[in-house]
Formats: structure tokens, C-alpha cells, sequence
């Protein structure tokens, strides 16, 4: 098992650094002098020229990008043009709230959705299976923002039991995560129906039938937990899809996430902190498909025991 | 004791001879209700979507003042938007918009995806190694940010979304047909025909790209269910397709700050953006399971 | 064997059908045999004849729909076949058992050993854990796996192919059942390693006092290990022998064909005779030929052959041949077997 794990964490290596050159070269791409655009709209002459120096804009290009990598290392990710706050504080000051959608979506999302796709697989082609197939359906076609603003129509605009935005309560978190959640909980339940399908006409799952298990043991005991090893990487991942991809619950619910800055920076033409932020996501996300991947040669014997 | 199967109907297929996949995949198909029911929608967006002139009289874009937010009522079946336009108009209007948007994205993902894709699973080497390890990086992000990230470097506007969508789109498409033609390259009939002296451009055409075809309609439906979807989710941030062209994401973003007033205004457009990704997924679902061998009863 | 006394097993008239899309597949088409205590019965067929789907029947291991499974199964006197769920499942395990074709797959690869041959102890036997953990390793050294309280522990991609089939056949002998199907038991092994696993079951018969059914193409093994053959072809019972009758005098084409076909070498200079083969290929079971499903392949078929399904000749005690040639006149009734 540890050299399968030194194997992943190696090839980690050259997608962190693919990463960086590529938000490096995406700088270099831009319209215009590298300075001001770092230094914003806002800046004057003299501030362009701090920067420059700053950031070693004049020396030749490796110089620069080994400067930049450095300066990576060492966490320096710049200031914001708008708030001229270091990136790495305003980035830091998003993640838990980001961090926490993801997990109660994540939650939500299992809770529901493994179970439905058990049901499912086991009662495949009956009504049951129907209904939760259409629903998952509906739940990866559905816009997340729409259905955001459905709810808030729904909750707080007619019921008005729930608040439609901001933090402050455990109310405000559930809105938002349940949107969230939608798209997840129907891509689970999709992936464990298909999973237990298939983990259901193994043999191996005849045999535990002809010992005369009870049909509920060979499920659970026998078959789920088959299943899971896949399920368990899936939900990983999509994990670490949310810390990056609430951008658009973020944007409905005025949540303050990671999401939001990505976006508010873009629209803002704030470059350092659009850099900072999606170098942050990605390594966020790396490292969690890097646990993914360890808590699979944890959990599936056949690598653990190697 | 036993388990619930379903009922095939015994003896229909066999009766017509049906051999190629894609003849015994149209017969299931035609079975399946749910993937028909995507179809019909698809159609009926691509009517609204030429016929938008005749549905729709006068220009969608331009403002009325006047009759700002008003709920939907008899003269306007959806009601008006803030700036007191048809939001009827606008949805059949945006159908225009999301289609194009749809077919675009898909053919740069085609386009460029898949000869990329064929090459680097068949020849291998240096060449797909580098392609590969630029996959796994575009891959390695969730898609919706990735095209957030290119309209970030290329600027808003429908032909920078379409592009954007494309690109984050590529690496799907190359993934898919690279796996597909490394195991298609084993099979024996490929070895025949190099072994005879064929073309490679020759083997590439006539052997492997059939059996490519499966899985690229079937993602390709998918995909521009996928397309729709990000680009709405764009025009929702407002970095995608600009006012005042009605784009159906664009509109709920705009409609967004009134929606304590003029709910309705929020709803309609996002049922379309809704109905309209069903449908392709719909479809697809259908596809790959009619087409998919191995879910052959 | 007290053959007067009632059979263990008797299988009456089974049918099983599986409704597919290209069409209606009899995989089994009225196949009658019994089975007495502590016998080792062999069912002989080539691949595709329905004898593996004749023991998923007789345990109802079979998806229905799409299966359909009609006849009797009478087990110590009780119709299988009419049984519950609850019901099949107290004789999976306990009454009958099952060893598998291919023990790569036939194992769950998340459990340990251990845990999967004490489960069946566990749930019929009603043993705490230690005590099924202990007869799990009691299990393992009788079918003679080196160090039985390591391996116990283990999961199954750590055992090679023979070890894990002992293990599987501790598996199936754990509650002490009276009949153990064994579906081509030596087939994905080794040759060595099935000569060690045939070895471990003759020993194994002579403790135990189990029926088995023994499911194989392997005439060889037959020869070993039972002592009567039922053969089929094609869903349908060819002929029923003792081995020893078998071998010696075959009355049917077809167990001609198979016994002719086995190489032996040296066999040409005694006998002048090649290696025979069967010509022609198993016919599908969605169109299956008229009258007997063997006259195709057949070298001494008769017109009747090729108009209708031949009857059962009863020639005698556990011998009988589903074939014309052994009709004296074509009107020759036959009672039920056995």
C-alpha cells in the first residue's frame, strides 16, 4: 500500500506545477502590461511601477517564473487590486464558509442518495426504480441557480420560513445546501445503482445466496460493501468538486465563499486575487483526491494487503 | 427466492434481423418512452427556434418602460421583465441563442477533440503522453470553473462562451475517443489491415471510427445538455452572453434582484434552461443505452 | 447404497426457460434423475447442455423472470419447488450446498476467508462468532490448507487458485449438508492442481457421508470419482449409467462420441482406430433441431430421428437411453426412470 500511495503523491507533482505555469502563462496572456493589470484600475503610475520592481516584471521570463514559484512556496500570492488586502488573507477568510456547504451538501447528498440508489439496484425496472431514476434525472438537468431561486421563491418570498441569503444562523445554511446538493445526491444515486448492479450479478454474490444468507445480509454484507469502494472515490470527488463549483449557489444565496470571489474577482478584473483563488482551489482539490485516493487503498483490501 | 426482472418482449428483433448496433440500438430506442419524450422536447425547442419570427412578433430586445414586471396575465402569457419586455418572446428568442450555443460548443469539442483523441491513442508515444498529461490538468478541474477561468482571460460575450465551453469541453471528447480506440487497436481486424499494408489514415477512417461513434453520440447529446447548462450558468454571473440579447441565463441573473416582487419573472426562463437540459439528457441516456452493448438483456 | 430405500433427490419433469429478447431459450427440457444418500452422481455434458442451470434450479439461484423453473424438485420428500423464501433459504447451505465453477470470482474479495466460511455455521447452526471462527479454521486444515490459522484471516486475492477452491469446498461442507452440488469443481484449475483437488474430495468422500452431483465435461474425473453418470445434451437427458456400464458398453451416439473422443495415447496401434471427434457444433438453443436434438451430429441416425423426439428406453436398474436405435418398435412405451 505505501508505494502505491508515494505513487500518487509523485504524479500530484507535475499537475501542481502544470497548474501554476498554466495560471502563469494566463497572466502573460492578457491585454496589456502585466504591471497594471496586477495593479489594477484603480492604481497610479508610481504604484504600476512599485509593482513592477516588486514583482521582477523587467527581468526575462525564467527569472520571473522562478520568482513567482518562490514566491508560491512561500504562500505570497500577491494583494488584491480592489482591497489591496494580501490574496492569501481574503482566500482564507472564504474558505470555511465554502468548506461548510460542501460538507452538509456532501452529507445530504449521501444520505439520500445511497440508500435510493441501493433501493433502486435491488428493485430494478419497478416503479420504485422509476421514480428515483426520473428524479435523479431531474436532479443533474436542473440549473443550480434556478433551483436556488425557486426555493427562495418557494421558502422565503411565500412561506417566508427560511431566510433567502447571508450567514449568521443554522437556517441560512439549509437552502443553500440543499441546492447545492441537488445535482450531488442524483449523481450518487445514479453511480450506486449502477455500481450494485453490477456488483450484484457477480458470482461472488450467487455464492453468498446459496449459503442461505438472508437476502437483506447478502446486500449489505456481501454486495454494499463492494460497492462502496467506487462510491466512496465518486463522493471524494465530487467533494472537491463543490469547494470550486458553488460559485453559482454562492452567487444566489450572497453566501461569502470561495466561490463568490472567483466570480466577483473576475467581474472585477481583480487579477492577483483570480490567480490566488483558483491556484488555492486547485491545490484544495488536488489534496482532496489525494485523500480520496488513500482512503481507497485503505478500504479495498486487494490494495491494503498488497 | 427471486428477483424482479423486466418483461422484454421475446422475439421482435430476432423477427426483423436486425445486425449493426446502431439498427438494434433504434429499435430499443423507439422503446424506451422517456428517451422519446426527449426527443419530441428537442424538437420542439429547435421549432421555436427557427420558427422564433413567426411565434413571436416584434423585436424581444426592445424595452417598454411602461410595463415593467408585470405578473403573466392574458396578453402576455409569462408576464414582463424589468425592462418590460415579453418574457414569452425572450424564451422563445433565447431557444435561438441556446441552440447555437449548444451546437457550437459540441462542434469544437468534435473538432478538436476527436482527430486529437484518435491520434493520440493511435500512435501512441511522445505524443499522447504529452497530450495526456495536459488532459489530466484541464480534467483535473471541475468544468464549470474552467470555462469560468477562460472567460476570465478572453472576456465575456457569445462567441467567448461558445469558445470557452468548447475548450473546457476538449479534453472530454479526447478522453473518450483516445480510450475507445486503444482498445478498438487490439482487436485483430486492425492487426489485418496493417499487417496488409493499409494506410494508417486508411485503418483510422474505415476500422476504428465506427466504433467511436457510439460513445461520441452518445456523449454529444450530453453535451449539449452540458453546454446549455454552463452557459446559462455564465450569463447568470453575467459574464456570459451580454444584454440585451435574450439569453435565458442572462435573463434569470438580471431578474434575480426582483425576485421578492416578480417572482415569475425567475421562474420561466430557468424552466426553459431546465426542460431544455432534461431533454438532452434524456435523449443521451436513451442513447447510451440502446447503443451500449452491455446492457443487452 | 440402499437403493430401495427413497431417493435423497428426484428430479421430475424440470423445464427451465429463459425468456430473452431474441426468444424463448429452454436451457433445461424435462430432465429426470434421483440421487440417493451418500452417493456421487455424475452429470456429463459439454458446455452449453444445462447442467449448471440444472443445479441453479434445483437452489433457485436464478433470476425469475427471466428464468421460468417448472417440475419437481422433491428433496427429503418436500417439493423445492413450492418452498418460500424463508424456506429455501434454511436448505441453501445446511440441506444442500454449492461449490462453484470459478473460485477467482466465486469469492468476495472485501471478506476475509474466515468470515465467509464461518458465516453459514453462524446463521444455521446458530454459533457465537468464536466458536464458527474456530470451526472456520477446523474447516480449512480438513481440506488440508497449510497453516489454517493464518489463512483464516486472510482475504481471498492472497490465495492461489487451488487454495482458494479448498476453500471453497470447506466452505460448502461447513453445516454438514447431505448433498453438495459441485459445478465443475476442477475446471479452472490447473492440471496438478486438479489431480490435488480430486484427491482432497474422494478423500473427503470417504469421511463424510454427502451426495454430490458431480457437474463436468471431464470424463476423467468421472471416472475417479462417481459412480453412476447421467449424460446430457442440449437440455435433455441422453442416458443414465452406471460408470463402470458406461464406459465399458455406451448405448447412446452421443456417449460414444464423447468416450471416443478422449485421447489416449497409444490407442491408435492398439486399436487402429483415430481420435475420434463429434462433427458439427452444439445447436443453438433458440433453434433447436426437430425430432432428436442430437441426429444432426449423429452417424447412426435414422429416418425417425429426424422426424421425432426419441422416448426414454429404461434398460434396467439406473439405465436407461433416450434414443431410438434402442426402440424396438417405434411405438415401445417407457415408464419413469429410476
Amino acid at each position: 500500500m505505501t508505494s502505491y500511495i508515494i505513487k500518487r503523491l509523485l504524479s500530484t507533482i507535475p499537475v501542481l506545477i502544470g497548474i501554476s505555469l498554466l495560471l502563469f502563462i494566463m497572466l502573460r496572456m492578457l491585454p496589456g502590461d502585466p504591471a497594471q493589470v496586477l495593479a489594477g484600475q484603480m492604481a497610479s503610475p508610481a504604484d504600476i511601477e512599485l509593482i513592477r520592481t516588486q514583482l521582477g516584471l523587467d527581468k526575462p521570463i525564467y527569472v520571473q517564473y522562478a520568482s513567482f514559484l518562490t514566491r508560491l512556496v512561500r504562500f505570497d500570492l500577491g494583494r488584491s487590486a480592489r482591497t489591496q488586502n494580501p490574496v492569501i488573507e481574503e482566500v482564507w477568510a472564504r474558505l470555511p464558509n465554502t468548506a461548510l456547504l460542501a460538507v452538509a451538501a456532501i452529507t445530504l447528498a449521501c444520505l439520500f442518495g445511497i440508500p435510493a440508489g441501493v433501493i433502486s439496484a435491488v428493485r430494478p425496472y419497478t416503479w420504485i426504480d422509476y421514480t428515483f431514476t426520473l428524479a435523479a434525472l431531474f436532479g443533474i438537468s436542473m440549473p443550480v441557480f434556478w433551483l436556488g431561486l425557486m426555493l427562495v421563491v418557494l421558502f422565503s418570498v411565500t412561506l417566508k420560513v427560511l431566510p433567502a441569503g447571508g450567514t449568521g444562523s443554522w437556517q441560512n445554511v439549509i437552502l443553500p445546501s440543499v441546492t447545492l446538493a441537488s445535482f450531488v445526491v442524483a449523481f450518487i444515486a445514479r453511480m450506486t445503482r449502477a455500481t450494485m448492479l453490477e456488483v450484484l450479478s457477480q458470482d461472488y454474490t450467487t455464492t453468498a445466496r446459496s449459503k442461505g444468507l438472508k437476502e437483506r445480509v447478502v446486500i449489505i454484507k456481501h454486495a454494499l460493501k463492494n460497492a462502496l469502494i467506487p462510491i466512496i472515490t465518486v463522493v471524494g470527488l465530487q467533494f472537491g468538486l463543490l469547494l470550486g463549483g458553488a460559485v453559482l449557489t454562492e452567487t444566489v444565496f450572497a453566501w461569502p465563499g470561495l466561490g463568490r470571489l472567483i466570480v466577483d474577482s473576475i467581474l472585477a478584473r481583480d487579477y492577483p486575487v483570480i490567480q490566488g483563488a483558483i491556484l488555492i482551489f486547485g491545490l484544495l482539490y488536488i489534496m482532496v483526491n489525494l485523500t480520496v485516493d488513500v482512503i481507497y487503498a485503505f478500504v479495498d483490501p486487494r490494495i491494503r494487503y498488497d | 427466492m427471486t428477483e424482479r426482472t423486466p418483461k422484454p418482449v421475446p422475439g421482435k428483433d430476432q423477427a426483423k434481423g436486425l445486425d449493426s448496433p446502431f439498427r438494434r440500438g433504434w429499435a430499443k430506442l423507439r422503446r424506451n418512452k422517456a428517451a422519446l419524450v426527449g426527443g419530441c422536447m428537442i424538437l420542439i425547442y429547435v421549432a421555436c427556434a427557427l420558427l422564433a419570427p413567426v411565434l413571436f412578433s416584434g423585436n424581444p430586445s426592445a424595452p417598454n418602460l411602461g410595463k415593467s414586471l408585470e405578473p403573466p396575465s392574458r396578453a402576455e402569457l409569462l408576464g414582463t421583465d424589468e425592462l418590460g419586455r415579453s418574457i414569452l418572446g425572450r424564451v422563445i428568442y433565447g431557444s435561438r441563442i441556446s441552440l447555437l450555443i449548444a451546437v457550437g460548443v459540441v462542434a469544437f469539442g468534435l473538432i478538436v477533440g476527436v482527430p486529437l483523441g484518435l491520434i493520440s491513442g493511435y500512435y501512441r508515444g511522445k505524443i499522447d503522453f504529452g497530450l495526456q498529461r495536459v488532459t489530466d490538468m484541464l480534467l483535473s478541474f471541475p468544468g464549470f470553473l474552467l470555462a469560468l477561468a477562460l472567460v476570465a482571460i478572453l472576456g465575456v460575450g457569445l462567441e467567448n462562451t461558445v469558445i470557452s465551453i468548447g475548450i473546457s469541453m476538449v479534453p472530454i471528447y479526447i478522453r473518450l475517443v483516445r480510450g475507445c480506440v486503444l482498445s478498438v487497436r487490439e482487436e485483430v481486424y486492425v492487426e489485418a489491415a496493417r499487417a496488409s499494408g493499409t494506410r494508417d489514415a486508411v485503418i483510422l477512417l474505415r476500422h476504428i471510427l465506427p466504433n467511436v461513434m457510439v460513445p461520441i453520440t452518445v456523449q454529444t447529446s450530453l453535451g449539449m445538455g452540458t453546454a446549455i447548462l454552463f452557459a446559462a450558468g455564465l450569463g447568470f454571473l453575467g459574464i456570459g452572453v451580454q444584454p440585451p440579447t435574450p439569453e435565458w441565463g442572462a435573463m434569470l441573473g438580471s431578474a434575480r434582484v426582483y425576485i421578492f416582487n416578480a417572482p415569475h419573472a425567475s421562474t420561466f426562463p430557468g424552466m426553459a434552461i431546465f426542460l431544455a437540459v432534461l431533454s438532452f439528457n434524456l435523449l443521451g441516456d436513451g442513447l447510451r443505452d440502446a447503443l451500449d452493448p452491455r446492457f443487452k438483456l | 447404497m440402499n437403493e430401495s430405500q427413497a431417493p435423497l433427490l428426484s428430479v421430475r419433469g424440470l423445464h427451465t426457460r429463459f425468456h430473452t429478447l431474441d426468444g424463448i431459450v429452454n436451457a433445461v427440457d424435462g430432465v429426470d434423475f434421483d440421487i440417493h444418500r451418500g452417493e456421487t452422481v455424475g452429470l456429463v455434458g459439454e458446455s452449453g447442455c444445462g447442467k449448471t442451470v440444472t443445479a441453479l434450479s434445483i437452489l433457485q439461484l436464478l433470476r425469475c423472470p427471466p428464468a421460468e423453473i417448472q417440475g419437481r424438485i422433491l428433496f427429503r420428500g418436500q417439493n423445492l419447488l413450492e418452498l418460500d423464501g424463508e424456506e429455501i433459504r434454511k436448505i441453501r447451505g445446511q440441506a444442500i450446498s454449492m461449490i462453484f465453477q470459478e473460485p477467482m470470482t466465486s469469492l468476495n474479495p472485501v471478506l476475509t476467508i474466515g468470515d465467509q466460511i464461518s458465516e453459514g455455521s453462524r446463521v444455521h447452526e446458530g454459533m457465537t462468532r468464536q466458536k464458527a471462527w474456530r470451526w472456520a479454521v477446523e474447516m480449512l486444515r480438513r481440506v488440508q490448507i497449510p497453516e489454517p490459522g493464518a489463512r483464516v484471516r486472510e482475504y481471498p486475492h492472497k490465495l492461489s487458485g487451488g487454495m482458494r477452491q479448498r476453500a471453497m469446498i470447506a466452505m460448502a461442507l461447513s453445516c454438514n449438508p447431505q448433498l453438495i452440488l459441485a459445478d465443475e469443481p476442477t475446471t479452472a484449475l490447473d492440471v496438478t492442481i486438479q489431480a490435488q483437488i480430486m484427491d482432497l474430495m474422494l478423500r473427503l468422500k470417504e469421511e463424510v457421508e454427502t451426495a454430490v452431483v458431480l457437474i463436468t465435461h471431464d470424463l476423467g474425473i468421472i471416472a475417479e470419482m462417481a459412480s453412476r453418470v447421467v449424460v446430457m445434451y442440449a437440455g435433455k437427458v441422453m442416458e443414465e449409467a452406471p460408470v463402470k456400464k458406461l464406459f465399458k458398453d455406451p448405448r447412446h451416439p452421443y456417449t460414444r462420441g464423447l468416450l471416443g473422443s478422449i485421447p489416449v495415447i497409444g490407442r491408435k496401434a492398439q486399436t487402429g482406430r483415430r481420435l475420434q471427434e463429434i462433427p458439427g457444433v452444439v445447436p443453438s438453443l433458440l433453434r433447436m433441431p426437430q425430432g432428436c436434438r442430437f441426429h444432426p451430429r449423429c452417424p447412426e441416425a435414422i429416418n425417425i430421428c429426424r422426424e421425432q423426439e426419441p422416448p426414454m428406453v429404461n434398460l434396467g436398474e439406473h439405465l436407461r437411453v433416450n434414443c431410438w436405435l434402442e426402440v424396438e418398435t417405434p411405438e415401445k412405451e417407457t415408464p419413469a426412470p429410476g
